[in-house]
C-alpha cells in the first residue's frame, strides 16, 4: 500500500499526523494546560519528585484454588520483593455465592481465591501483618461484605483500622457497563457503595473504598477515550451519591482512587493517563468546589492489557507487557500489575508471575525512566495527543450528563453498545489484516508448549467440607439474629457496614449475607445489547 | 433460497466476560445466520431448553472461566436426553489442548481457542450444518 493511501491511527482509531511541531501547540497556554509536575492541573503527574520520592507499588493480582494455597503465593511474592498484595477472588465469591451453592459447581478456586466466610479471610492473611502491607481487593457487588471480613481480620491481628492502607475495587458501575459481575440493581448497589465511602471516611482514613476502574471497560473492547470518559463519569456518579448522603467533598474525595488499563499503543496510553489527571482535577475544583489539594489529585493503579495477550507464541507476551508497563510508568502510575506470559491460557504459574514482577523491577531500577518526572512532557506529539484525548473524553462526559447521569445511560445501554461497536470494529480490523497482531495474523510459527498452572480439582471439595464444618461449629442463633438485623438496616436508609461487621463476626457466610440482601434489594438482569 | 442457519450463542457459568460471545454473535449474523444470544449466567438446562424452543442447528458455548469440564458434559447429556444429538455443539474460549481433545471425544463438534478467526468459525458452521 502506498503511504499516501494508508491510514495511520492509534489502536483506538484516532488519526495521527506524520509529524508534530511547534505549530501544534502554538495556541496552547502551556502554564494553564500542561503545568508542572505536582501542580494543578497535574497533567504532568501528582508529585514534583515523582518516582524519586516514592517508587510505584508493585502489586501482582493473585488468588487461586483455596485460601491456603493463595496465602502461600502471597508469602512467596512478598519474599520476591513485591511491595503490596492484590487479591483475586473466584467467580462464586464475586457473585456472592458460597462454595457449596449449586451455581458454584466447577468454578470454585478457578479464577481466584474462594472466600465464603471470615474463616477463609483469616486463612488468606495468615502471617501477613495488615498494618504494614497494603492490600487491594478486587471485589465489587459483594465488596462491603468482603471488606467487613477484612476489617474483622485486622481487629483479630490487633491492628487499628486507622493504620490500614489499601484499596477496595467496589466499582459497581463498570460491572453493569463491562465486566457484568453484578448481583443487585444499580440503585441499591450505589447505596452500598456509598455506605462504604461514608464508613471509610469515618473509620479508615488511609483506605481507598472505591477504585474507579476503566481496566475492565477497555478489556471489554472499548477505545482508550471510552475507557477514560466512562471511568471519569463513573467517578462523578460516586461523588454525586456521596454528596447526597451529606458528606463534604474534601472528606471523601482524597480517598477515591482509579484503575486504568495499559494497552499496546504507547503514546495513546500515556496521553490517556495525563488527560485523566487533568480532567479529574478540573472536575473536582470546578464542578464540586473541592479545596483540598488531595481531592484534586487523581491517583491510579495500572494493569497491562490482558486482552492483548496472545495464545500463539506466548513468549511475545513478555515483550508486550514490558512495553505496556513502561507506558504506565511514563504516564505516572502509583501502582502496577504486569501480566504473566501464560495468562491467555490460565492463571499464572509461579515462574511466569516471577518474570512479570522482574519486568517491573528492571523497569524501576535499570532503565532510568524513573529519574525525572514526566520525562516525555513537552513532546509536541504527546502534548497534542493529550489535549485531543481530553477533548474527546469531555465530549462523552457531557453526553452522559445530558442523558441524566451514568445510571440512566447504563439503563439505556449507551456505554454498553458504544463498547460493543468498538470491539467488533477492532476484531474486524484484525480479521482483515488492517491491524497486525504478531504471531496471530502475521509472522505465524509453531509454538513450543508452555507449562501451565493446574488448579487442583479437589480445591472445591475441600472448601465445601470446611464450610460444612463451620456451619455446625458456629452459634447459629447469632447468625440468624445478625442477618435479621442486617435486613432491617437494608430496608431502611442507615449505613449497612456496622451490621455487616456483626454478621461476619458471627461467621455468617458470604452467601447467607448476600441472600439476605437479595431478599431486600432484588437482583438485576441486563437487557443485552448486541 | 434455503433457510438460514440458526445458532444459539450461550454464556454458561458465572463469568460475565461477554466480549467474545457478542463479537461472535455479530459475525455470525453478518454472515447471514439467525443468531439468538442467551445473555449471561445460563445453566445447561436453560441453554438446552432455549435451543429446543428456538429450533437451532448449532449451539455455541462461550466459556472463559475454566469451568468447561463441569458444564459441557452436562449440556451434552441434556441434548441426548432430548433427542437433540443432531444439534452441533461448539465451544469457544480458554480451553487447554488436552481438555479440547476430551470435549471432542465426548461429542463437541469443534473447540475454538483464543486467536481463532471469525472466518474459520463461520466456515466451520457452514460446513457442519447440512444445507
Amino acid at each position: 500500500m502506498k503511504a499516501a493511501e494508508r491510514q495511520f491511527t492509534t489502536i483506538s482509531g484516532v488519526p495521527i499526523e506524520p509529524v508534530y511541531g511547534p505549530d501544534d501547540l502554538r495556541a496552547v497556554d502551556a502554564a494553564r494546560e500542561i503545568g508542572e509536575p505536582g501542580e494543578f492541573p497535574y497533567t504532568r503527574g501528582i508529585h514534583r519528585d515523582m518516582y524519586r520520592g516514592k517508587m510505584w507499588t508493585m502489586r501482582q493480582f493473585s488468588g487461586f484454588a483455596t485460601p491456603e494455597e493463595t496465602n502461600q503465593r502471597y508469602h512467596y511474592l512478598l519474599a520476591q520483593g513485591q511491595t503490596g498484595l492484590s487479591v483475586a477472588f473466584d467467580l462464586p465469591t464475586l457473585m456472592g455465592y458460597d462454595a457449596d451453592h449449586a451455581m458454584s459447581e466447577g468454578e470454585v478456586g478457578k479464577c481466584g481465591a474462594p472466600v465464603s466466610s471470615l474463616e477463609d479471610m483469616e486463612i488468606l492473611f495468615r502471617g501477613i501483618p495488615l498494618g504494614e502491607v497494603t492490600v487491594s481487593m478486587t471485589i465489587n457487588s459483594p465488596a462491603p461484605v468482603l471488606w467487613a471480613m477484612y476489617l474483622a481480620v485486622a481487629e483479630q491481628q490487633g491492628v487499628d483500622w486507622a493504620r490500614l492502607s489499601g484499596t477496595l475495587q467496589n466499582d459497581i458501575l463498570k460491572e453493569y457497563i463491562a465486566q457484568k459481575e453484578y448481583i443487585f440493581p444499580p440503585r441499591p448497589s450505589m447505596r452500598l457503595v456509598t455506605d462504604t465511602i461514608e464508613f471509610g471516611a469515618q473509620h479508615t482514613p488511609r483506605f481507598n473504598p472505591v477504585s474507579i476502574s476503566g481496566y475492565h471497560i477497555r478489556e471489554a473492547g472499548s477505545t482508550a477515550v471510552q475507557e477514560l470518559a466512562f471511568t471519569l463519569r463513573d467517578g462523578i456518579e460516586y461523588v454525586d451519591w456521596a454528596l447526597q448522603r451529606g458528606l463534604a467533598i474534601d472528606d471523601f474525595a482524597p480517598r477515591l482512587s482509579f484503575f486504568f488499563n495499559a494497552h499496546s499503543d504507547f503514546f495513546e496510553e500515556i496521553a490517556k493517563y495525563r488527560a485523566a489527571r487533568k480532567i479529574w482535577a478540573h472536575t473536582m475544583r470546578e464542578r464540586y468546589g473541592a479545596k483540598s489539594e488531595r481531592s484534586l489529585k487523581l491517583r491510579f493503579h495500572a494493569q497491562t492489557a490482558g486482552c492483548s495477550l496472545t495464545w500463539q507464541q506466548p513468549y511475545n507476551n513478555v515483550v508486550r507487557t514490558a512495553l505496556q508497563a513502561m507506558a504506565a510508568v511514563l504516564g505516572g502510575a502509583q501502582s502496577l500489575h504486569t501480566n504473566s506470559l501464560d495468562e491467555a491460557y490460565a492463571l499464572p504459574g509461579e515462574h511466569a508471575v516471577t518474570l512479570a514482577l522482574r519486568t517491573q523491577q528492571v523497569l524501576a531500577y535499570e532503565t532510568g525512566v524513573t529519574n525525572a518526572a514526566d520525562p516525555l512532557g513537552g513532546s509536541y506529539f504527546l502534548e497534542k495527543l493529550t489535549l485531543e484525548t481530553e477533548d474527546s473524553a469531555n465530549h462523552y462526559i457531557r453526553r452522559i450528563d445530558d442523558m441524566g447521569g451514568m445510571i440512566t445511560a447504563i439503563e439505556a445501554g449507551f456505554p454498553q453498545s458504544e463498547i460493543a461497536n468498538a470491539s467488533y470494529r477492532y476484531q474486524r480490523e484484525i480479521e482483515s489484516g488492517e491491524r497486525t497482531i504478531v504471531g496471530v495474523n502475521r509472522f505465524q510459527s509453531d509454538d513450543a508448549p508452555i507449562d501451565l498452572l493446574q488448579i487442583d480439582e479437589t480445591a472445591g471439595r475441600r472448601q465445601i467440607a470446611k464450610l460444612a464444618a463451620l456451619r455446625t461449629r458456629r452459634d447459629n442463633s447469632k447468625v440468624t439474629s445478625s442477618l435479621d438485623a442486617l435486613k432491617r438496616a437494608a430496608e431502611g436508609t442507615g449505613n449497612t457496614m456496622p451490621l455487616l461487621m456483626d454478621a461476619v463476626r458471627a461467621y455468617a457466610t458470604l452467601g447467607e449475607i448476600c441472600d439476605a440482601l437479595r431478599g431486600v434489594f432484588g437482583t438485576y438482569t441486563e437487557t443485552t445489547h448486541l | 433460497m434455503s433457510r438460514p442457519i440458526r445458532v444459539l450463542v450461550a454464556k454458561p457459568g458465572l463469568d460475565g466476560h461477554d466480549r467474545g460471545a457478542k463479537v461472535i454473535a455479530r459475525a455470525l449474523r453478518d454472515a447471514g445466520m439467525e443468531v439468538i444470544y442467551t445473555g449471561l449466567r445460563q445453566t445447561p438446562e436453560m441453554i438446552v431448553n432455549a435451543a429446543l424452543q428456538e429450533d437451532v442447528q448449532v449451539i455455541g458455548l462461550s466459556i472463559l472461566s475454566g469451568a468447561h469440564n463441569a458444564i459441557v458434559p452436562r449440556v451434552i447429556e441434556l441434548l441426548r436426553q432430548n433427542d437433540m444429538e443432531d444439534v452441533k455443539l461448539i465451544v469457544g474460549g480458554i480451553v487447554p489442548d488436552e481438555d479440547a481433545a476430551l470435549l471432542k471425544k465426548q461429542g463437541v463438534a469443534a473447540v475454538f481457542q483464543p486467536g481463532a478467526s471469525l472466518d474459520a468459525i463461520v466456515g466451520f458452521i457452514r460446513g457442519a450444518v447440512p444445507a
